[in-house]
């Protein structure tokens, strides 16, 4: 705790967000409000959210968290623009995503969002490098100096000595940092991960969690979908969600995740 | 609207998809690989067999033409008997003496004779009866001694001309010009020896062993009604049309025809059997072309069928895709391409294999197809079929996959 409030203080540039506050900032980065979803199986209905509003700021590391079945998984699908709402409204930048066609919507995923997968979804017969360069085949342009762009976020996830490996030669962990490197090469707004450590084991979940603070820490918004109060306490803030509505949303030191946060200091220190 | 990097990325999965499967890409494009190859074998013969037929009309010569009895179409059998028909010597002479627009005319009729000279003995030979227009007609001349003259001819002498493979087959000396020999038991004197030509029309004559006799002395050792061909020249090719008018108005008013009267007789210039000819290729062109369709039909069910085994395969792939920025169009424009380079490749595979097959044909011996060759338009048609075939079949599975929800992609397991 003690660790990552000093980094905070000491490092983050631009306006300070002081997560207790719940400051409220004139533009925030995501604006959601009322945000409803309604899905048709067969004959039934299934409200997945219910009018859910919430409100994330710029360099922000949150943890939404949820039982299955809380609409969790159908707010990160909203938040990265993978799907539209029923009702509501989503401004991402300010920008209204919420009503946008397929192929803004693959526009917007390009630019501002990066993904992170529990189960990396790396292409098998494609190098580290050819991997992590995917979002620039979809780019709009810019995509002259790619392969300087490519290592230069390998090299930021601590793989550019693996650049021409291809996944089934790479470990668990490994993958996952190639998958990171995949999503910060844009430059993404946001980097939205679905249960990032769902797939490794519990000295990796450290290093790659270490990995996110990192990134975190160098600027970058990150948000990540969990149900794992030990990867929530990695972040600054937490957001509960049940029933398709905000539960609680606190500072991380608030929530029952919180208790963890000796421990992560204990490691950061051991480690 | 893509930008470069996406093109080269499109074409380079493609391939790497295709060596990935080896054997499930071979095995589906092996409809368009036959296809194409049958196609181009086929067309490369036709080609090689055309350019045959064209040669040895050309050496023939464009001037020529042919007169034959010929019964009039719906007419009954019994109003027109073969003998009555048949051309006669009469006639034959009325075209010399009165056509104008004719250079040289000639009848030919063939009669089987037992030959021998010495011990030697070829039985059945074919012993042609011509006049000395045959010389013209046939542009044949003598190599060594003299051709045939009227007065051989009118007199009835009992001499001959013989090729250069007669003489190896009778044994004869290589300047046989005096010798005599028997021909159906008379005695023959060789007045000269003729060139040898080319094979005459797909080795109509079996035994290239060729012996020439007066027309007058052949007649006689013929049956009362005997079968004669008619070859001759026009002054020229261009006179051919106003030609053959005069030939069968000469030819009717022999045989009496009143006006109106159907012909019993046909004549025809060598340019019109070229025209029939020209247009039997260019059908069976068509049908070949036809047969390319079905099977690119039936390939195209397979390029289709594994693409959509392709799309299911990837289908967390295509997610991904759409997760990091890829449109709909993209994908389509992905999976469309990836279909399109393997019919490529199948008509690349197909277009070698047929061309080995063309090379096959031209070793075959006797078949006359040593011409045989694939043309460029050939080569073209079925690269631009085989693409066709690709962006027709490739369509349904590639607009399947950039329909899919991207959420549900990425959950399929």
């Amino acid at each position: 705790m003690l660790r990552q409030g000093r980094r905070m203080g000491d490092e983050r540039p631009g306006p300070a967000v002081n997560p207790a506050a719940r400051v409220v900032e004139p533009l925030p980065l995501i604006d959601v409000r009322a945000l409803e979803k309604i899905y048709r199986v067969g004959v039934e209905t299934i409200h997945a959210l219910r009018g859910l509003d919430l409100t994330i700021g710029r360099n922000e590391m949150v943890a939404i968290m949820g039982s299955s079945g809380s609409g969790k998984s159908t707010l990160m699908n909203m938040l990265g623009c993978l799907d539209r709402p029923t009702s509501g409204v989503y401004l991402l930048n300010g920008r209204d995503v919420s009503r946008m066609g397929a192929k803004e919507l693959a526009q917007v995923r390009n630019e501002e969002i990066g993904f992170v997968f529990q189960s990396f979804e790396l292409l098998p017969r494609q190098t580290a490098l050819e991997n992590v360069e995917l979002p620039l085949i979809y780019a709009q342009g810019g995509w002259r100096g790619r392969r300087q762009r490519a290592l230069a976020a390998l090299d930021r996830v601590g793989l550019a000595d693996r650049v021409h490996h291809r996944p089934n030669q790479l470990s668990g962990g490994q993958r996952q940092r190639v998958a990171i490197a995949r999503a910060i090469l844009n430059r993404p707004s946001i980097l939205l991960a679905d249960e990032p450590t769902g797939n490794l084991d519990s000295a990796t979940t450290i290093e790659i969690l270490a990995l996110f603070r990192q990134i975190h820490t160098e600027g970058q918004t990150v948000i990540i979908v969990t149900h794992e109060d030990e990867v929530a306490a990695h972040c600054q803030r937490v957001v509960r969600l049940r029933d398709g509505r905000v539960l609680s949303d606190v500072p991380v030191a608030e929530d029952i995740a919180g208790r963890h946060l000796d421990m992560i200091a204990a490691r950061g220190t051991a480690s | 609207m893509m930008n470069p990097l996406f093109w080269l990325q499109a074409i380079s999965l493609a391939f790497s998809q295709i060596w990935a499967n080896k054997s499930r890409a071979f095995l589906t494009a092996l409809g368009i690989i036959v296809g194409v190859a049958s196609t181009t074998a086929v067309i490369a013969a036709l080609t090689g067999l055309k350019a045959k037929v064209l040669d040895e009309f050309e050496s023939v010569g464009a001037s020529k033409f042919f007169v034959f009895p010929d019964r009039p179409d719906n007419a009954p059998r019994n109003m027109y008997p073969w003998e009555k028909i048949l051309i006669k010597t009469a006639e034959v002479e009325a075209i010399r003496d009165e056509c104008t627009l004719v250079k040289a005319v000639t009848p030919i009729t063939e009669v089987g004779l037992d030959v021998e000279s010495g011990d030697k003995r070829i039985e059945g030979i074919t012993i042609s009866g011509i006049w000395p227009e045959w010389h013209d007609v046939q542009n044949r001349f003598v190599q060594e001694g003299r051709p045939f003259s009227s007065i051989d001819v009118e007199s009835e002498r009992q001499v001959c001309l013989i090729n250069a493979d007669a003489i190896v087959e009778l044994d004869l000396p290589s300047n046989p010009v005096g010798v005599a020999i028997l021909i159906g038991g008379r005695r023959f004197m060789i007045v000269g020896v003729v060139e040898t030509t080319q094979a005459r029309f797909f080795g109509m004559n079996t035994s290239s062993a060729e012996i020439f006799i007066p027309f007058s002395v052949a007649e006689k050792m013929q049956d009362r009604n005997f079968f004669m061909r008619v070859e001759g020249l026009f002054v020229s090719p261009e006179t051919a049309v106003e030609g053959e008018d005069e030939v069968r108005f000469v030819l009717r008013r022999m045989r009496g025809l009143g006006p109106g009267e159907p012909q019993t007789f046909q004549v025809a210039a060598i340019d019109k059997f070229i025209e029939q000819f020209k247009a039997l290729a260019a059908g069976i062109t068509a049908i070949a072309g036809g047969i390319v369709g079905i099977s690119l039909l039936v390939g195209g069910i397979g390029i289709m069928n594994i693409m959509l085994v392709s799309v299911s395969e990837r289908t967390r792939e295509i997610g991904l895709r759409k997760a990091v920025g890829a449109t709909p169009m993209a994908i389509l424009l992905q999976f469309l391409l990836e279909a399109v380079t393997l019919c490529l490749v199948g008509g690349f595979v197909g277009i070698a294999f047929g061309r080995l097959a063309a090379f096959g044909l031209t070793k075959i011996p006797g078949a006359q197809l040593d011409q045989a060759d694939i043309p460029f338009w050939a080569v073209a048609l079925s690269f631009v079929f085989s693409a066709v075939t690709g962006v027709v079949f490739g369509m349904f599975p590639a607009i399947k996959a950039s329909r899919l929800d991207p959420i549900e992609a990425l959950r399929h397991e």
